[in-house]
């Protein structure tokens, strides 16, 4: 069963993301911001994180740099899921190392869409 | 919706585009028509259906357009589009070499993802700067429909199912909350409004046809009708392409492939064999 982190500052948001990759046989985790994030992988690498923009203590660009410094650059894959749904937000993103980017608001089928295009489905 | 009034809208809808609509469809038809029934002025989906057995041709054929499911999405099912560029693709532009013309046929587009996943696929293979001429030909019953694909603009719902990320970035640009396909997917592609009951024969001969999930929604006679007429216009070694659930008759599904993928049986007559005969 593959492992995803959801990381993102709505408690609601998690619980929505839990429930649909939970549907999709995944075991999930959550964090609340980068910083926790960053505890979470230190503690159990999973195979992917799904991550918002905009946290407090730690923002999803700032926690994916650090990820990346701290790992081989490629682990885990990294998903995006943030309404920062700009063309300079996602380049950013990838330019740091995101694999794929979901613009919110999203439903089942462009996560479960997202997840078959990084190979995890 | 009274039993004389299905009745009518069933035999219409199957002899203006050989569509099947089945009785338990009927919760389906009211709420597909309440807005057509609205647009008309009329009061409710028993009022326009009222207008039949001949309604007008404007409400016949928007309610024609309102029946015909317009599911789609960009790479929809994903091991087509895989197989059509690693495996089909390249198969074909070495058999086609010397002529360097490829003419692909998407007959049932809807709004447009399908043949924008096969433009993208073909850009990318870089055809036209090696000379070669590529026709991508795109239909669909829907006049709306095709004057979105024409449109080329997407939600960010629709752009996300099926698109990776930086396809997207490479190929649309972004209006606000949705998104444009460029210019260059545009020109590669010609979408026309175009009826699989009517004649092939402006098509010309096609090497491959995209018609998923399309044909099981029309009557047997039709079917049959249809695949006589597209065994006439694929090339010898074309390629026909169904949905992963649909057979066809009078075509041999290909082995090593995805299912949906079939060709013509080795040794049958081509449009082509049969004038030279």
């Amino acid at each position: 069963m593959k492992h995803c982190l959801v990381v993102d500052d709505s408690r609601v948001i998690r619980k929505v993301a839990c429930r649909i990759l939970e549907s999709l046989q995944f075991a999930t985790e959550e964090a609340e911001d980068g910083a926790a994030a960053l505890d979470a992988c230190r503690n159990k690498m999973p195979d992917v994180i799904l991550l918002d923009w905009q946290m407090p203590n730690m923002t999803g660009i700032e926690f994916l740099r650090t990820l990346r410094r701290q790992n081989d650059g490629t682990a885990p894959i990294v998903v995006f899921c943030t309404t920062e749904n700009d063309v300079g937000h996602i380049t950013e993103a990838l330019n740091a190392g995101a694999n794929e980017y979901i613009m919110k608001p999203f439903d089942r089928e462009i996560l479960e869409a997202k997840l078959a295009q990084v190979g995890l489905l | 919706m009274t039993p004389d009034a299905f009745a009518n809208l069933a035999d219409m809808l199957r002899r203006r585009s050989g569509l099947v609509l089945t009785p338990d469809k009927i919760q389906l038809a009211n709420s597909r028509l309440a807005p057509v029934a609205h647009l008309f002025g009329f009061k409710g989906v028993a009022a326009l259906l009222a207008e039949f057995p001949h309604p007008r041709e404007e409400i016949a054929q928007a309610v024609t357009e309102a029946m015909t499911t317009n599911e789609t999405s960009f790479f929809r099912d994903r091991d087509p589009f895989i197989h059509f560029r690693n495996v089909v693709l390249p198969a074909m532009t070495t058999s086609r070499a010397s002529a360097r013309r490829l003419r692909i046929w998407c007959a049932a587009v809807s709004t447009g993802q399908e043949a924008y996943s096969l433009a993208m696929i073909l850009d990318e293979a870089n055809l036209a700067g090696f000379d070669w001429r590529i026709d991508l030909i795109a239909t669909d019953l829907s006049a709306a429909a095709i004057a979105r694909a024409k449109d080329g603009v997407y939600s960010q719902f629709e752009v996300q199912r099926g698109l990776p990320i930086q396809s997207l970035l490479k190929n649309f640009t972004q209006e606000g909350n949705q998104w444009r396909v460029s210019d260059r997917l545009r020109r590669m592609v010609s979408f026309r409004t175009f009826n699989l009951l009517d004649d092939f024969g402006w098509l010309g001969e096609i090497d491959l046809v995209f018609c998923r999930n399309v044909l099981l929604y029309f009557d047997g006679p039709s079917r049959t009708m249809i695949f006589a007429k597209l065994a006439d216009i694929l090339t010898p070694d074309g390629t026909l392409v169904l949905g992963a659930t649909e057979s066809a008759d009078a075509f041999v599904a290909v082995s090593d492939a995805p299912r949906g993928f079939f060709v013509r049986p080795r040794g049958a007559a081509t449009r082509a064999t049969v004038l030279a005969g």
